[in-house]
Order: C-alpha cells, then sequence, then structure tokens
C-alpha cells in the first residue's frame, strides 16, 4: 500500500529532519537546572514519531485535506436528524473575541460577568423555547445531555420515593444514544414497538408502563419526522403510574417558536445546540447538549448554576440535591456563545420561521418525490422525511448505491439505513437554509438517479467515480485494524 | 411550494400537531439584531470579561494558556472542516479522517500508548469512560484515585459511577504532593483500576512507575491522567512506563481556554483495550481501485451499532478540537515541544524563586517539595481567596485558591507559568504577593 504521490502522503511522511514551523517567545528568565528537578528515569529522551515541518509545508498539507472534505458550506447536506443547516458567520467571530476566547475556566467571577450573563441568557431563552425553566449548560453533546437528564430523572426519583425504579422505556425507532444512556445510567431498556403509522403506540405503552417504569424515553418529532400526535396521552400514561417523560430534543428544529415540549408534557429534555442552534459540527464535534426540564427538577441540575444576586452573576456551587458534575468547568462555552449570537439575530419571528421553514422544505422533497421512491409513512411529516429504496430493490439497487451516486451529482448523501424499522431507509432533513432551487436540484438528482437505477444500475453500483477514493473496504479494515501510521505501513 | 404539497398554509403543515399544545403566541424572546448590533452587544459583554490585555492570569489547573501559530486558526476557519458532520461517507471526508488518523497517531506517540481513539468531550470525561473500561476489562468494580487527581474529574467520576454499582475510592497525599504510597497499595487490593494524575493537580510529578508496579501486583488496570500535554515534552511518556490507559485532556495544544470548552479529551492505551474503548477510531482501508485511505473502523463497539450494550453512549466528540491538537503537535513538532516544555519548565521554577524569596517575610512558602512541571502551590497566605481578591485589583490573578477543593489548604493558591507568562509580570505577582 505505498502512496507514491507526496499530495497523498501522511504528515509523517512529509517530514524532514531540522525544519521549524514555530517560534517561542524570548527566554526571558534563566534557566532551571533538571537535575534534581525531574525524577530519575522520568525525563523524556525524545519525541520519536513527531514530525519537523516548515509553516508552509503544513499549512499546504491541511489546506490539501481540507479540499477533500464536503460541508455545508460546500454544498446541501440533507443529513436527516443531523440538522446541517448553515452556520452563520458572526457567530465564528463572536466566540472567537479575546474577552470570551481568552478567559480562563476558573477566573474569578467578578472578571467573568460578561460570560456569566451570556449563559444566564441563554438559559432563559432556551427554556422559553421549550416551556422548561430549569436548565444546565454543562453537557458537551447530545448523548451527555442524555446522560445528565436520566440522571436528573433518577435523583428525582430517589428523592421523591427513595426508589429510583429499573426500566426505561424506549421507542424502537430511537437513536442508539438513548438507550446507551440509560443503560449508562443504571437502568435496563425495554423496547416498544411503533404502530403501523410510525409513531409510539400508545396502547404498547399502557402494556409496558408498570411501577418498575423510571421514564419513556422518546424524540419528538420521532425519527421518521413524525409528530407524536398522542404524545398528552402518552405523558398522561406515564405520569398516572408515577413516571416521567424524556424528551430527546434531536429534532427540535421542527418545533421552534411553533410548540413546546413543556406544554405537552415532557419533563425533561436535551438540545443539540449544533443542530437547533446552528453551531457548527467541526466534522465530528464539538457539540453542546444542554438540559432543560420542568421547574421541580432544578435542585438536581448539575453543579455548578450560574445564578443572578445582588452582587451580580455568581456560579452557584452549593447544591445539595445536584447529580454533580457531569464535566469539567462549565460547559462548552464557545458553542454557547455562537447559540446565543444566533437566537439573538432571530428573534423570535426568525425562530419561528425556521422552523416553518424547515417544515414546508422537507414536506415539499416528499411532495415531489413520493412517486419515484417509496414513502413508507406518506402523510404530513415534521422537518424530515423518510424513502425507502423499495422500489429500486427490484433493479438490485440498494439504498448505499443511491446515496453513493448522490456524491457523484454534488450532494452529501442523506442519513442511511436508520431508523432501523424502515428497510433500507433513506432519512432526508433538508433543513431550513436550502432555497427552492437547491431543493429543486436535489429533487433533480433524486429522479435521475431513480431513473439510473433502472436503466444503468451499473452505474449506481461503481458510485462514487469522481471523487478522490471509491467506496472502501470497511469490512478488511475492522477485521485488521490499523490505528496509526508506522513507517513501512 | 404549498400547492406542490397540497396544503393552503404553512400552519396546516403544522397540523399533526395537537391544537391544544400548538404556540398561539410568539416566544418572549428578544428582538432580532443586525449583526452591527449584535456584534457591538457581544463585544460589549467580552469587555466585561478578564483578557490577557488588561490582566496577568497565573490560573492553570487543567486549562493552559499556550502560544498557538497563527495558522491554526486560520485553518480551523476552513469551513471544509468545521462545517462538516462526523465522517460517516468516507469518500467525501477523506481530510477529516487522515486528519484524525494523524491525530491518533501523534497522541500515541505523545502518550507512548498502541493506540489512541479519535477524541472525547475533555479530560474529565475521559477519565470517567476510562474507569469504566477498567472496570469491564477486569470484570472487577472498584476504583482507586488518587486525591491529587483534579478535583472536577473526580467528581465527573462519581457522577457517572454512582448509578453503575461502582465503588470509587480516594487515597490520599503525602507531605511532599505526591500520592501516599502505602494508603495507594493497600486500597488497590481487588481494584478494577488505579487512577493518578501525571503531573498532578498540584503540578508535582508523580511517578507513573508507582502506579504501575501497584496496579500489577493486584491485577488493576493503571491509569494515568494527564492535563498538561505539554509536560510530554520534558517527561517520560506514560505508557513507556508500563501505564495501561492514559485520559488526557489536549487543550493546551492549540484550542483557546475559552471559559471551559470546547475541549479535548481523548483516551490512549494499550492494544489489549482496543475492543472496549469508547468512542470513533480512524482505521486505514483500501478503496475498489486499491489505493489507501481511512474509514471509521471498530463501529461494533458504538451506541449506533450495539445500543444499550455499546463501550459508552458517547456520539458527538471534539473532533474540530483534535484537527486544531494535531496541528499544534505537527508544528512544534520533534524539536518545538520540547523546547515550549523546558520553557515552561523554567517560567514556572523561575516564578517559584521570585515567589518564595519576595514574599517569604508574609509567611509564603512553597506547600510541595516534589518536583514540578509549570505549576506549584504556594502556601502559608492566610486566607488564599482573599489573597486571589485583593490582587485583582492590581490586574492580577494569582493562581487558584485551593480551599474550595482542599479544605485543608485554604491557605495555598495554585500558580501556574506558561511561556505567555512574562518576567516581569512574574515579579509583579511575586511583590504584590509580598506586600
Amino acid at each position: 500500500m505505498t502512496t507514491p504521490d507526496h499530495r497523498d502522503q501522511l504528515i509523517f511522511e512529509l517530514s524532514t529532519p531540522g525544519r521549524k514551523g514555530y517560534s517561542l517567545p524570548a527566554h526571558d528568565v534563566p534557566p532551571a537546572p533538571l537535575e534534581g528537578a525531574v525524577p530519575d528515569g522520568l525525563l523524556r529522551a525524545g519525541l520519536e514519531g513527531f514530525p519537523e515541518m516548515t509553516e508552509v509545508g503544513l499549512v499546504r498539507h491541511f489546506t490539501r485535506l481540507s479540499t477533500w472534505n464536503y460541508g455545508v458550506d460546500t454544498g446541501m447536506y440533507p443529513l436527516g436528524s443531523c440538522t446541517m443547516k448553515y452556520n452563520p458567520k458572526v457567530n465564528e467571530a463572536a466566540a472567537r473575541m479575546s474577552g470570551f476566547a481568552d478567559l480562563h475556566p476558573l477566573a474569578p467571577d467578578e472578571v467573568a460577568q460578561g460570560a456569566l450573563a451570556v449563559m444566564h441568557a441563554v438559559a432563559g431563552m432556551l427554556g422559553e423555547i421549550t416551556g422548561l425553566p430549569a436548565v444546565s449548560l454543562q453537557p458537551a453533546a447530545g448523548a451527555h445531555g442524555e446522560l445528565t437528564g436520566m440522571l436528573m430523572i433518577r435523583q428525582h426519583l430517589v428523592t421523591r420515593d427513595g426508589n429510583p425504579r429499573k426500566l426505561v422505556l424506549i421507542p424502537d425507532s430511537a437513536h442508539g444514544t438513548n438507550p446507551a444512556s440509560a443503560h449508562f445510567c443504571g437502568y435496563e431498556v425495554r423496547e416498544i414497538k411503533s404502530c403501523a403509522r410510525g409513531n409510539l403506540s400508545v396502547s404498547a405503552l399502557a402494556e409496558a408502563m408498570t411501577p418498575d417504569v423510571a421514564a419513556l424515553m422518546l424524540t419528538n418529532p420521532n425519527t421518521l419526522g413524525m409528530f407524536e400526535d398522542e404524545i398528552c396521552d402518552a405523558a398522561r400514561i406515564v405520569h398516572d403510574k408515577g413516571g416521567l417523560v424524556y424528551c430527546d430534543g434531536a429534532n427540535m428544529n421542527a418545533l421552534i417558536g411553533k410548540a413546546r415540549p413543556g406544554d405537552f408534557g415532557m419533563d425533561i429534555m436535551h438540545l443539540n445546540l449544533h443542530k437547533t442552534f446552528s453551531t457548527p459540527h467541526g466534522g465530528g464535534g464539538p457539540g453542546s447538549g444542554p438540559v432543560v426540564a420542568i421547574k421541580a427538577f432544578e435542585p438536581y441540575l448539575p453543579t455548578p448554576v450560574v445564578t443572578p444576586t445582588r452582587d451580580g452573576m455568581r456560579l452557584d456551587y452549593d447544591r445539595p440535591l445536584s447529580i454533580g458534575r457531569v464535566k469539567a468547568f462549565q460547559g462548552n462555552f464557545g458553542m454557547i456563545i455562537r447559540a446565543y449570537a444566533y437566537i439573538r439575530s432571530l428573534g423570535p419571528e426568525g425562530i419561528r420561521q425556521t422552523a416553518e421553514n424547515a417544515v414546508l422544505n422537507a414536506n415539499y422533497v416528499r411532495a415531489r418525490l413520493r412517486g419515484t421512491y417509496e414513502v413508507p409513512y406518506d402523510r404530513l411529516n415534521m422537518h424530515e422525511v423518510i424513502f425507502s429504496d423499495h422500489k429500486q430493490n427490484e433493479y438490485g439497487v440498494t439504498t448505499l448505491d443511491i446515496a453513493k451516486r448522490l456524491i457523484d451529482l454534488g450532494f452529501h448523501p442523506p442519513t442511511i439505513y436508520f431508523p432501523l424499522i424502515v428497510h433500507g431507509a433513506l432519512m432526508v432533513e433538508p433543513t431550513e437554509s436550502e432555497g427552492l432551487d437547491e431543493l429543486d436540484r436535489f429533487v433533480d438528482a433524486m429522479v435521475q438517479i431513480a431513473e439510473e437505477a433502472r436503466t444503468t444500475p451499473e452505474l449506481l453500483k461503481k458510485a462514487p467515480t469522481t471523487t478522490r477514493r471509491s467506496r472502501f473496504d470497511e469490512a478488511t479494515a475492522a477485521r485488521k485494524p490499523i490505528l496509526r501510521w508506522k513507517p513501512g505501513v | 411550494m404549498l400547492e406542490v404539497i397540497g396544503v393552503p398554509s404553512i400552519d396546516a403543515l403544522f397540523e399533526p400537531v395537537p391544537a391544544a399544545v400548538r404556540l398561539q403566541r410568539e416566544l418572549d424572546l428578544p428582538p432580532a439584531l443586525s449583526e452591527p448590533d449584535l456584534t457591538a452587544h457581544l463585544g460589549a459583554l467580552a469587555g466585561q470579561n478578564a483578557a490577557p490585555s488588561t490582566v496577568a492570569s497565573f490560573l492553570g489547573a487543567g486549562a493552559y494558556r499556550h502560544f498557538a501559530p497563527s495558522f491554526i486558526d486560520q485553518l480551523l476557519l476552513r469551513s471544509e472542516f468545521y462545517t462538516a458532520y462526523t465522517p460517516y461517507q468516507p469518500e467525501i471526508a477523506q481530510g477529516t479522517l487522515q486528519a484524525v488518523f494523524e491525530f491518533q497517531t501523534l497522541v500515541s506517540a505523545l502518550m507512548g500508548t498502541d493506540l489512541a481513539n479519535a477524541s472525547m468531550y475533555d479530560g474529565s470525561t475521559a477519565m470517567a469512560e476510562a474507569a469504566m473500561m477498567a472496570c469491564r476489562l477486569t470484570k472487577r468494580d472498584r476504583i482507586v484515585v488518587a486525591h491529587s487527581v483534579h478535583p472536577h474529574y473526580r467528581e465527573v467520576l462519581k457522577t457517572y459511577a454512582r448509578n453503575l454499582g461502582l465503588a470509587i475510592v480516594e487515597v490520599g497525599y503525602q507531605a511532599d504532593g505526591t500520592v501516599d504510597r502505602g494508603q495507594f497499595a493497600a486500597a488497590a487490593k481487588g481494584a478494577a483500576g488505579v487512577i493518578i494524575q501525571y503531573p498532578n493537580f498540584f503540578g508535582v510529578i508523580e511517578d507513573p512507575r508507582t502506579t504501575v508496579e501497584i496496579a500489577r501486583a493486584v491485577g488493576a488496570l493503571s491509569v494515568a491522567v494527564v492535563t498538561e500535554p505539554v509536560a510530554m515534552g520534558l517527561l517520560a511518556p506514560p505508557g513507556s512506563l508500563g501505564v495501561d490507559i492514559v485520559a488526557a485532556e489536549l487543550q493546551a495544544f492549540g484550542v483557546p481556554v475559552g471559559y471551559g470548552g470546547p475541549y479535548c479529551g481523548v483516551i490512549a492505551a494499550s492494544e489489549k483495550c482496543m475492543r472496549q474503548m469508547p468512542g470513533r477510531f480512524v482505521g486505514m482501508a483500501t478503496d475498489t481501485e486499491g489505493r489507501t485511505g481511512f474509514v471509521l473502523t471498530l463501529a461494533t463497539r458504538e451506541q449506533h451499532i450495539r445500543r444499550e450494550k455499546a463501550t459508552s453512549n458517547i456520539c458527538t466528540n471534539s473532533g474540530l478540537m483534535a484537527l486544531a491538537a494535531t496541528m499544534f503537535m505537527a508544528a512544534y513538532g520533534k524539536a518545538g515541544l520540547p523546547e515550549l516544555a523546558r520553557l515552561n519548565f523554567d517560567k514556572a521554577h523561575y516564578a517559584k524563586t521570585a515567589i518564595v524569596e519576595a514574599a517569604a517575610k508574609a509567611g509564603a512558602r512553597l506547600r510541595f517539595a516534589a518536583p514540578f512541571f509549570n505549576e506549584f502551590v504556594v502556601g502559608g497566605l492566610g486566607d488564599a481567596a482573599a489573597v486571589q481578591k485583593r490582587l485583582l485589583g492590581s490586574g492580577l490573578i494569582a493562581g487558584l485558591p485551593l480551599g474550595r477543593y482542599y479544605p485543608e489548604l485554604s491557605d495555598s493558591l495554585l500558580v501556574c507559568a506558561t511561556e505567555l507568562n512574562r518576567a516581569e509580570d512574574i515579579d509583579r505577582l511575586a511583590n504584590a504577593l509580598a506586600g
């Protein structure tokens, strides 16, 4: 597996002894003797494996890598459930202001009032948007928010009854993080089958809802892009038996300004600032997963909590019923500023229009493609729509082929093979960022692919052909993992 | 568009939402701001915070200010990097994937381990996940952790462990600031993992070999936490000393202190941990034309495949921060990182001498005698929190008062000096502590 072209080389192969890409500040203090100042045997001999590069060499290398990527700024990114909306540039500028970027997390509250004010304001705004006023900004991502929220449910049950209960009910359409998060809070997971309409089966829920059940954990709109229209009944069933309802807020982009989870019986949820509130996904993070909850859950929030006092904003650590810390320091503050800038840019009307346009765009894509691809749940959807490869299977073409062919036609593929309950699912979430012209181009590409599936399926099987690399042998990669570079690999 | 959909209005699109719970008013949020007004507003808020231009800070304690070459942030703003999602479609994500592969390679080399994952949220959650991994690997349920590990990290560990039936035992530190070896060995019997920090929370250079010996003697896994990775330019890497798992925070490598996040956690470990590791891995692969490239791999450990049986619930991690750390490690490189570490060591030792000499009459003294890297504890200050408050008036954040975390150290400040603390500011701090 040699790579003859230097443009394909790893940074280690580009290294040349003696090259230098850094400069250090003046050495304005005397050198301190190392002898006796570092325990015997703990002095490092050298940094084997580290490269030596010039700055221009580094810049070209990483610039080249960037050109092998596709981002929201490259084009439409209809990745269902991930809400790949446009990331406004002013947010990046805001997070880089020295007063924010260079503020140490343990700086005394007196000299962090601006940062604390942003955190307090974002907490208030997220509380208003969801109707759930007890807020923690500490969780670092969605799954981390789930863990935090489930720990708070557990703490509430222990405080109320002295018994955390044993089970968490989760619909079969849920993200994998939901059962994993419940498990890491010490709960056993019971799956609930969705009904034929793609919604939570209220009768199945009623049957499963025993006094052993701590919570129902669901996503609304669900991962099929459907609003759970019996959500109020579902919440009542759970509450009547003393359980709580956790809402996964991954799909909140459909609802902001239109409906509030606190108004339809949700007790606690997380939000993904990197989905609904426009903070960039960064090629796999960082995210931010604030938790919002009913007022009664306030005592359980992770410590510390930003609290206004007569002397300004303070971090309050004295919270005896808190679940404790879930992360060092105050959370992903850089993401919190970006979300603040986003909400302040849009205002209440802009927030509402975001949901309206997101839902409009997804329904438009469904309406235009419903004759071409199977729509397993063909009725009004919310911010995303699910297609399947059922019609294309006839020609031996699968969802993977459709997704890869979309790459050749200039689009990032939708989320594929999720939710698991739809065979060959293609989950399309256009977001509000796309205009009609771009949606039409996407629809045209999907129609072209359906035609190609019929006439030239081999074209799809080979796709993508326009990229630097074609499909990979992922099975071998997993069977014989190579997880780091070594000379001669 | 509405016509194509077949509905009369936008409101009709929301009919699946029961009318009773549809919001009948606008949200109570502040009105929209234009970009210039928003920028001015944010500038005013940022101006209320301590910035390096107005305040000389000696805070470290798990978040370190170092010089990041300008090109790093400019490349982080390449939007093909920062507006991309997790690289699930490898053909159009080779940039992210190769960068993560380089990250995994660099972190493994830095820590002296067989492998490293694609990043975690931060160091504190990396440590909690490392502890849970040690429990899975040993099928035991007790973790021993030194009291000289970052207090926030220990709090996070307790939060994670509480409902999983895992017992957390803390062992104290000796008069010189290192972990109490006798207590540590006694507590380790039957443990899944034993955890120290290297250098520890007090800046003291803990000897990982102690932990390795203690762990090996009882069949436990040794875990080293690293919160100041610049120290690895000077100190022997934990993996080469026999440490099984390293849980690290790489914020120091090109990520701003940013009031606490986003940062860059990572777990580096020996080969035997591979199938139980949390988080993502990037691996080398071959495409249909035989060309080398990179893919996400070993996904059968992860939540989207294994659901409640996954090794962790983590999904989104710290991809962009890992890219920053990769560029930082590559920029300083083989010669620069040791040089940077040495400069930090010199600055901190100069600061120690300056403070102890200038402020001895005021009672200040070095609290722990054991060797340290770029931070150290100054004791004998009376009410250290009050001292910190007093010095704020002189444009100094003198360090971290330790009383909140260690009541017995309420007379002490944890003082950090990096290459960015100028000698004149260090002198100013020493004199201010004396007065």
